[in-house]
């Protein structure tokens, strides 16, 4: 191995020159369950071999043996720190498969959802890179309002991490009035937050001398690799699917996608941080649209769809038709059409793809999740060659790597 | 000008010429079929074609169809034009005896992970892959399990047949997954033909 060595061995010691240390599967820092195993040359990686799987739960087998309603509790499972922007995405998908068209009240509740839950994942992310490089205080400062964003979670479908938010069609009831005041509160609330913990970060030196430089990588290598969202825009290519392929009304929205230049540590978490402040009026935007509805769109909260929207369990139990449609969605006897879809949704880490074969069975034929994580974490080995031990934690934590999707 | 799935079909079919089949747009992403040993070639040419531009491979799996003998593994590529913003997918089989498919890693870094996953799930041997071993599983594995022949669930079940559903016919005929039906005969439990003779009492 021709490497350049930094450790001055004495003449004809027998020692090796470079260290193997197995970092993970369970460690501290690795923040879920990856093994790396690094080749060090002192305290610098030479190579890092990157292992996965430990929690593979065979997602795509159980999917095919499941129907379709039944799979969004598989979606949850994969970003577990976004889980509704997975349920949604597994929706939208359903429903375009089905032909079903959702009303605009409908499409503005779930970009709420999903917006609510991209801060809820950035958050975590940008705070989590702030403890590996040693600033405990952002990550216990910005928990309450993660914890505030769980609650409406709650206050919707009643669960808070593995969500299983929302039906094929819509929601599975209308937001309270609660949830409103909780997310009026986020929204008062939040901005102070975030700009006390940019203010933490942002200029801290200490944060800077860690993240700037570490990690980095081009836009033509980024794009290569297969990376999407935040990690591919900090490499400074403006790809974004919901300004791409807009789903869910996403068309009727303004908003700028934030990008970075160098790809490195600290790019990202800038992205992150200004992709926040987007969601943040993006939600605003829609909080204002849907308050505007008046009359009977004001109580529309799912689509016009028998044949797929489970009924309420209050109906199901007074009316004959929803006792019928409910037994039908239930028992798989609704006509599903057989078909080909790929649906992507832009989750908390990239693009999430779902790719569904149906073949008019009561399940899927074939269902593939293209899980952004898997896909981008190729590149760990070539981000952190040559850098310091200390980095490749930095670069780990920075690229937003969530086992659950990565293994599915 | 805005590329349309036309213009990629013309170019495509200008290239290829009748190598290429299968041209349909279910959804609206263009898909077609290239034969096995065309593959990475009709991915290189999408690649540096100046119209084209397919630059991004969003996704690659496979599919399994035992019921179609000698293309049983389909190998399938979501490729994606960013400039022009536009999708394709195109499908490779291959058969399950002899599955051999170029690697697209010399094109793709990504493909890399991609076709470890499809190794290790359908068995679709990556010819010239540097890397191809099991990436989720255990090596240790001797199957593929996302093939059919390897249901889900206990197959002594037959409550969860499409065929008590009203859903006998093709769906039952597509569904049919070759050696590892097992024969319905008595499984434990089941209740006795209603016409049965009583016992004695």
């Amino acid at each position: 191995m021709s490497v350049e060595h930094h450790i001055k061995l004495p003449e004809g010691s027998i020692e090796k020159t470079t260290t193997t240390l197995n970092m993970g599967p369970t460690h501290p820092a690795t923040h879920g369950v990856f093994q790396n195993i690094l080749e060090l040359d002192g305290e610098r990686i030479v190579s890092a071999e990157q292992t996965v799987g430990y929690i593979h739960r065979a997602f795509e087998k159980l999917a095919e043996r499941r129907p379709l309603y039944q799979i969004t509790t598989l979606t949850d499972r994969l970003n577990y720190c976004s889980s509704p922007i997975n349920n949604m995405g597994w929706h939208l998908t359903c429903e375009k498969l089905l032909g079903v068209k959702t009303p605009k009240r409908v499409d503005y509740l779930r970009i709420i959802i999903m917006e609510l839950s991209r801060i809820s994942d950035h958050l975590i992310c940008n705070s989590v890179v702030g403890v590996d490089s040693g600033a405990f205080t952002g990550f216990l400062y910005v928990m309450q309002y993660r914890e505030l964003i769980y609650e409406i979670y709650e206050e919707i479908c009643g669960s808070r991490l593995t969500t299983n938010i929302g039906r094929i069609g819509g929601f599975e009831r209308n937001f309270t009035a609660a949830a409103f005041e909780k997310i009026e509160k986020f929204l008062a609330e939040y901005p102070g937050v975030l700009r006390e913990f940019e203010n933490l970060f942002t200029r801290n030196r200490i944060f800077m001398d860690r993240t700037i430089g570490a990690g980095p990588i081009s836009a033509e290598r980024a794009l290569n690799y297969g990376f999407t969202g935040p990690n591919l825009r900090a490499a400074g290519v403006d790809y974004d699917v919901r300004v791409h392929s807009p789903y869910s009304s996403y068309e009727d929205f303004t908003f700028d996608i934030p990008v970075g230049k160098t790809g490195d540590c600290y790019d990202r978490y800038l992205v992150r941080n200004q992709e926040m402040w987007q969601s943040l009026e993006i939600i605003k935007e829609a909080y204002r649209k849907v308050q505007a509805f008046k009359g009977a769109e004001a109580d529309v909260y799912h689509a016009d769809a028998p044949a797929y929207y489970l009924p309420e369990k209050k109906d199901v139990y007074t009316k004959m038709e929803a006792l019928i449609w409910h037994f039908k969605i239930v028992m798989g006897e609704t006509e599903i059409p057989p078909g080909e879809v790929y649906y992507s949704v832009e989750g908390g880490n990239g693009e999430l793809g779902f790719y569904l074969i149906s073949d008019g069975g009561r399940t899927p034929y074939r269902l593939h999740f293209r899980r952004p994580c898997f896909i981008y974490y190729q590149a760990y080995s070539e981000l952190t060659k040559g850098a310091m031990l200390s980095d490749a934690v930095i670069v780990m934590s920075s690229l937003n790597l969530i086992a659950g999707e990565m293994d599915a | 000008m805005a590329l349309t799935n036309e213009t990629i079909k013309e170019r495509l079919i200008t290239k290829f010429g009748d190598q290429l089949s299968r041209f349909e747009e279910p959804y609206g992403l263009l898909t077609f079929e290239a034969p096995r040993d065309l593959n990475l070639k009709v991915m290189q040419f999408l690649f540096d074609d100046e119209v084209l531009r397919f630059q991004f491979l969003t996704d690659l799996t496979a599919v399994h169809y035992p019921n179609l003998p000698g293309r049983e593994l389909a190998v399938v590529y979501h490729l994606h034009n960013l400039v022009d913003n536009i999708r394709l997918r195109f499908k490779v089989f291959t058969a399950i005896a002899e599955p051999d498919i170029f690697t697209a890693t010399q094109l793709y870094s990504s493909a890399n992970w991609m076709e470890r996953e499809t190794f290790d799930f359908f068995g679709v041997n990556f010819v010239g892959h540097p890397n191809l071993k099991r990436i989720l599983n255990v090596d240790e594995m001797e199957y593929f399990p996302m093939r059919k022949e390897f249901p889900l669930e206990d197959q002594t079940r037959i409550d969860k047949d499409d065929a008590m559903f009203g859903r006998g016919g093709t769906i039952a005929a597509s569904r049919d997954y070759g050696e590892a039906v097992p024969d319905q005969g008595a499984p434990v439990g089941q209740a006795a033909p209603l016409n049965a003779p009583k016992p004695a009492q």
